[in-house]
């Protein structure tokens, strides 16, 4: 499950699942959803995505700034999300499609991740958060 | 916040007395409802700031501070490099040199009016805004490196100005120390396509009118008069800007153990000046720089091309322009001595008073433009430098009205469509791709930026001189 949070000038995205792999793709989604409604972006095309940091936080905050490059450089916006972890380093699949301004109707650009509200836990046995305040 | 806790030093100031590990007193400037209606967090960054390694005076707010990510958006501190000081990305911003340049058009509001629905239609299509676009401009490598060592002096030898531009940009449209080496491919990557593009958010460009002057006899030599009309552009470095922001915080936090530095908050990843890593983030922020000097060059340039074609014999001329997101290398008087800080202006404006040596000679017995925007229903405002602010802040001043409620509830209360018929009632267009993104930036979304300023005249920061109302707003 996504959700979004408050945060003052910005946002913050969340994602919750069984397992680690899960919460990080489910939160992917929420940072889609800053942008545009997820349900309005088909799978057409899917970019693999590799990211490597010093511990599981910083990994997760690379994995959304993974997805801010490319959908900056690829104009594409992700709906859906496989993600691996080998250790500290994470292989991802993002699927979505070409931004298309008249249907996505994105309302702003994340300009990155940030460390603020920065949590990964599990909050009890199977039960995984991760979360952030993006700049947008 | 709760003010109980802060210390009243006048009615404009307000201190959090050092405790712990704070270097330096916290000082916040701005009225009682300002500080009352700020989120405790504010307190919480602007004392974390206040720990740092040579933090020179005080950690500041500015009367539109709000939270932020490690440093508070508002927030002005300085460090000096012989005293162990740091250079800080979050202290920065990922939008490194957003600001606000305005032009002159030697238009008055009545000129406009009947062509002013074609003007903006023009405008939008025009300078390209919003996710997905991009610019004309395609960058290869060599091109790329002029671009990020030159600025605006680079996009003015291309064609896109005049070189009576430089004279009304901070460093002259140039930022001197850049280092495109210290530029990652990554960031190259985010800007080959972008320059000259207006990005979304709170960004714009703006046909405005002069509405009110406070100040005639600085209006005067600012060369504004109540009915004319004025362009304002806000935007940054774009994509290179915000790549840069984000692989150099995970640098800083990473090696921030190295360098014996223990952040109070992994977000204020520093780096000592001096450091390989200070010096590797001063070059590319620098380069950073010019690429926002570039970037509203090119917009300018944009600008000037719509206006001859829809109001043929306008001359649009750069009043000036400012950046808000910044570390400069600046001379200040300490306790009698000159030394050379860095002084980090994250959501803050460098207000330079009367007589300082780095205005243009057009400016210097009046101290500098400062350039507040607002954005859509909401005015804009023109300040002035004062000589006061250098012993205040270190001469910074606020830089817009900040938001009042977040992004996600402005969505819920608003539609796109409801915003813009409401501010086409009151003589206001609105160009958008974006009808949630104009729902997000409804006026309603943010503070009233008319307080903030007061704020700011009364605390000295910087003197009001006018403001300014939009007639067309182009959103990304």
């Amino acid at each position: 499950m996504w959700t979004l949070f408050h945060h003052e000038a910005d946002i913050g995205v969340c994602g919750t699942g069984h397992t680690r792999e899960e919460a990080f793709e489910e939160a992917a989604v929420a940072l889609t959803a800053v942008i545009t409604d997820p349900e309005t972006v088909a799978c057409s095309d899917s970019v693999t995505v590799d990211c490597e940091a010093p511990d599981p936080e910083l990994l997760f905050v690379d994995w959304l700034n993974a997805l801010v490059f490319e959908m900056a450089t690829r104009k594409m916006l992700f709906s859906r999300f496989h993600v691996e972890f080998d250790g500290l380093c994470l292989h991802a699949t993002a699927c979505g499609e070409p931004v298309d301004v008249a249907r996505h109707q994105p309302a702003a650009e994340v300009k990155g991740a940030t460390y603020t509200e920065l949590e990964l836990h599990e909050d009890e046995p199977g039960k995984w958060r991760a979360q952030c305040v993006v700049d947008v | 916040m709760d003010t109980s806790i802060l210390t009243r030093v006048s009615e404009f100031e307000w201190h959090i007395e050092p405790e712990g590990d704070m270097r330096v007193p916290g000082i916040i400037f701005a009225s009682e409802d300002l500080v009352q209606a700020m989120d405790d967090k504010v307190r919480e960054q602007v004392t974390n700031v206040a720990m740092l390694p040579g933090i020179i005076k005080g950690s500041y707010a500015m009367p539109d501070a709000h939270w932020g990510y490690g440093f508070p958006i508002g927030g002005v501190a300085a460090f000096d490099a012989e005293a162990d000081g740091v250079i800080s990305a979050g202290g920065v911003g990922f939008d490194i040199s957003c600001g606000v340049r305005a032009l002159h058009t030697g238009l008055r509001r009545a000129d406009i009016e009947p062509v002013k629905e074609r003007l903006a239609d023009a405008l939008y299509q025009t300078v390209p805004v919003g996710i997905g676009s991009h610019g004309n401009i395609h960058l290869d490598e060599p091109g790329m490196d002029a671009m990020l060592t030159g600025g605006a002096k680079w996009a003015v030898q291309r064609g896109w100005g005049d070189n009576a531009d430089l004279e009304r940009i901070e460093e002259q449209g140039c930022m001197p120390g850049a280092r495109p080496a210290e530029v990652s491919t990554h960031a190259r990557k985010r800007q080959r396509n972008e320059m000259g593009t207006l990005g979304s958010g709170n960004h714009y460009l703006e046909v405005q009118e002069v509405c009110e002057i406070y100040d005639p006899a600085t209006a005067k030599t600012f060369g504004i008069t109540a009915g004319d009309v004025i362009v304002s552009i806000h935007c940054g470095s774009r994509g290179l800007g915000h790549q840069i922001g984000t692989e150099f915080l995970k640098t800083m936090v990473t090696r921030a153990p190295q360098y014996g530095i223990r952040l109070p908050d992994r977000e204020l990843a520093c780096a000592p000046i001096e450091s390989e890593t200070g010096q590797a983030y001063l070059g590319a922020m620098r380069a950073a720089i010019n690429c926002a000097f570039a970037n509203r060059q090119i917009i300018t340039h944009l600008t000037r091309q719509v206006f001859a074609e829809v109001l043929p014999g306008a001359t649009l001329t750069l009043f000036y322009d400012v950046s808000h997101n910044t570390c400069k290398v600046e001379e200040h008087v300490i306790d009698g001595q000159s030394r050379r800080l860095y002084v980090h202006r994250k959501g803050a404006t460098r207000a330079f008073g009367p007589g300082h040596p780095d205005l243009p000679a057009a400016f210097r017995e009046s101290g500098q433009p400062v350039l507040i925007g607002g954005s859509m229903g909401t005015a804009s405002h023109v300040l002035a430098g004062n000589t006061e602010s250098e012993n205040l802040s270190f001469s910074s001043a606020c830089h817009g009205a900040g938001r009042a409620m977040s992004r996600h509830k402005a969505h819920k209360i608003w539609s796109g469509r409801q915003v813009i018929d409401r501010l086409y009632e009151q003589g206001i267009i609105i160009r958008s791709p974006s009808s949630r993104g104009v729902a997000e930036e409804a006026p309603g979304a943010y503070k009233d930026v008319n307080t903030v300023v007061d704020a700011a005249d009364k605390a000295g920061l910087a003197r009001k001189v006018a403001l300014l109302k939009p007639v067309v707003c182009i959103k990304g």
